[in-house]
């Protein structure tokens, strides 16, 4: 039993190295990529724009259970007012980042994750391969460039309608007074926090993107191989979110 | 070729949606503001002996009404005093030079902010002015040490000797 | 250039996979301007040559030449530099599938080539046009029979004018009509674009119609060479069988296994 545990986790040690390999190549073959940028603006397209309605969706409802939460909280302690300053501090620092990157995992993750899986088992990319078209150039590094690129922008949407969320219930419904909820967050918020967010999102997507296009690009060229491949996606990219985002925490402490 | 069209229009909406709302959550949730789209600002500096947690972003008001922030905080190694460095809008550009500056508490356990209080001379304090009176933050630790030390002294002068109340370790200012 | 030298030569090539050898001490010699089949059992590692021709794999030792380079010690751009002189067809036509069919046969002109848009629309009409799909062009690869997926990847393999042609597996799962279609065109482009022909099958009669050259691989060689008229006359045991189709003989039929009656027995009396 101690064998297959010591197996188990020098495969998964092996796996992380060929990961980190495969980003390496990734950023390698970045430069050329970003020539033809119009590759990347596409899959920017394909991994932000399209998951707007789901961020923005999931947003308003965040921001406004905090609201609840939050005036619930905030009132045993009779600092109502200072609900701005925290839905603000929890949907840029926290929220913000890790909501959005699982949802973008189960979204966009997995849509790059099947494509490229697809791609894989039906040949596309020994086709490619054989036309000397490097499909590493071609397909890999602009949906990767994408991820990395969409996540920030989802993460500071999510946050910005989270917070009028916030405003909506607690200012709206609640009563707090609306000047107070923005001058204290305007006074208690700095820049920091807005800083830590955004290099969470930044991980995050650099984390999502690379499982996703990994993933798909190994995965096993049959039907069974490209839904575990999918499936895989989501499962990593959400530990390995919240134990980046952990780290971050740490770090900007 | 329709299609890359609306596609780059999404693609373009998008990203313009995204950068606002990063610049929406760094210039208007915090108190820093855009440096380049507030107002015309100069600087004074002002030494204290001890700022107490005075935080660089502290807002900077006279008569009540906030006219600056705080931007740096730093410390002088040579005459071992605190160095304030505030940034006042220009709007406020009559504070004579012998105004002082001092060190307020919000509320009774809020956060510290610099008060100034004008003086009476005729020239006014210009772009890196110094603020020469100032007058340090309030520290509860000392004003606590204080209380007990005239509480003891005054124990001992109205009390005989045989009171034997064991003499409170005194902190120091 | 010499012209008589063949386009594919590979001698006492080694490959392995996991421990277990495809090919041991291959000799094959492929000659230029001819259509040349390659057949055997499932498993004789026909694709796997394939593999090795185009340079996606790398051979343990030995010698592999294609069109005068040696495959050994190619580096990535020369590779994709010489791959540009091949063109592939794969067993289920591996168009892109977000593409048209215009677009698919346009892919290459678009990546290798700097040529207007009028020039890249002849050549990609012309092309369709000799697999007969030019009216197919605005269509989808989801909206393609397979038969019609294979012709359009056909087109698409020819766009950039290649010297050597591979087909894999060509004919699998084509109902007659189609089936003969393609070996029409395998044929015919091979004549008319004055190419080298490469097809891995296993469908002896039909290849054997158009082949000028037969190879037959088992157990990592070749076992026989020569026109398609030597080899059904070839005595070999292993030829006999596979042009016979005969279900037992080198090749066995029984998958290895215990001993029959033994077995039977155990089993009655195990609960």
């Amino acid at each position: 039993m101690f064998a297959e545990l010591w197996e188990s986790f020098t495969d998964a040690l092996e796996d992380l190295g060929s990961v980190i390999h495969f980003l390496f190549r990734l950023i390698v073959n970045t430069p050329p990529v970003l020539l033809r940028f119009s590759l990347i603006s596409q899959q920017i397209f394909n991994s932000g724009a399209l998951s707007l309605v789901i961020i923005m969706l999931s947003g308003l409802f965040v921001g406004m259970v905090l609201g609840l939460q939050g005036f619930q909280l905030l009132q045993r302690f009779g600092s109502e007012e200072a609900l701005g300053t925290a839905a603000t501090i929890g949907l840029v620092k926290e929220l913000g980042p890790v909501v959005t990157a699982l949802l973008f995992a189960g979204r966009a993750g997995t849509a790059l994750a099947s494509e490229l899986g697809l791609m894989r088992a039906t040949d596309q990319l020994s086709a490619m391969e054989m036309m000397a078209v490097d499909p590493i150039r071609r397909v890999v590094v602009p949906r990767f460039l994408g991820g990395v690129i969409a996540m920030p922008l989802l993460a500071a949407i999510f946050s910005v309608i989270g917070i009028y969320g916030a405003q909506l219930v607690g200012v709206q419904i609640m009563g707090v007074d609306s000047g107070s909820f923005w001058s204290q967050m305007r006074s208690a918020v700095g820049l920091t926090d807005v800083t830590e967010g955004i290099a969470k999102s930044l991980a995050f997507g650099v984390a999502c993107s690379l499982i996703a296009v990994y993933q798909g690009y190994y995965a096993t060229p049959t039907a069974e191989g490209v839904g575990r491949a999918t499936t895989s996606t989501v499962v990593t990219s959400a530990v390995v979110i919240l134990f980046l985002d952990y780290l971050i925490t740490a770090a900007f402490l | 070729m329709r299609k890359s069209r609306t596609l780059n229009l999404g693609t373009g909406s998008f990203v313009l949606l995204g950068f606002a709302a990063l610049f929406f959550l760094t210039t208007q949730t915090t108190s820093r503001g855009l440096a380049i789209f507030g107002p015309a600002r100069y600087e004074l500096t002002a030494k204290f002996d001890n700022i107490g947690d005075l935080k660089v972003g502290a807002p900077v008001s006279m008569s009540g009404v906030e006219i600056g922030r705080v931007a740096k905080i730093d410390f002088d190694s040579n005459d071992y005093k605190a160095v304030v460095l505030l940034r006042v809008n220009e709007r406020y550009n009559k504070i004579p030079t012998d105004s002082d500056a001092s060190i307020y508490t919000q509320g009774l356990l809020g956060g510290k902010f610099i008060g100034l209080t004008a003086g009476g001379a005729d020239t006014y304090l210009k772009d890196k002015g110094q603020i020469d009176f100032t007058q340090s933050a309030f520290v509860l630790e000392n004003l606590i040490g204080q209380v007990l030390a005239n509480f003891t002294k005054s124990k001992a002068d109205s009390t005989s000797p045989e009171a034997a109340d064991p003499k409170p370790t005194e902190k120091t200012k | 250039m010499n012209q008589r030298a063949p386009i594919v030569d590979i001698r006492n090539l080694d490959y392995a996979v996991n421990g277990r050898p495809v090919f041991a001490g291959l000799d094959i010699q492929i000659q230029r301007g001819k259509v040349t089949a390659v057949m055997g059992p499932s498993g004789t590692g026909k694709t796997t040559l394939l593999r090795l021709i185009t340079g996606q794999v790398s051979a343990d030792s030995g010698d592999i030449q294609v069109a005068g380079q040696d495959m050994r010690v190619l580096s990535r751009t020369e590779l994709y530099v010489l791959r540009r002189r091949m063109g592939m067809l794969f067993q289920n036509g591996a168009l892109l599938t977000d593409f048209s069919v215009f677009e698919n046969v346009a892919f290459p002109l678009r990546e290798h080539t700097d040529l207007t848009e009028r020039l890249i629309r002849q050549l990609v009409l012309t092309k369709l046009q000799a697999v007969g799909l030019r009216g197919a062009a605005e269509l989808m690869p989801a909206e393609l029979s397979g038969g019609m997926s294979r012709r359009v990847a056909l087109a698409r393999a020819i766009v950039m004018d290649p010297e050597l042609l591979i087909y894999d597996e060509p004919f699998v799962g084509l109902d007659p009509i189609s089936l003969g279609v393609i070996l029409r065109l395998i044929r015919r482009l091979n004549d008319t674009l004055g190419i080298t022909s490469i097809v891995v099958s296993h469908d002896v009669q039909e290849i054997s119609t158009v082949a000028d050259q037969v190879f037959l691989l088992s157990g990592g060689k070749v076992v026989a060479g020569g026109t398609p008229q030597e080899l059904k006359t070839n005595p070999t045991e292993i030829v006999k069988q596979f042009i016979g189709g005969l279900p037992d003989g080198p090749v066995p039929f029984h998958f290895p296994a215990a001993d029959y009656f033994s077995e039977l027995m155990s089993r009655s009396e195990d609960h």
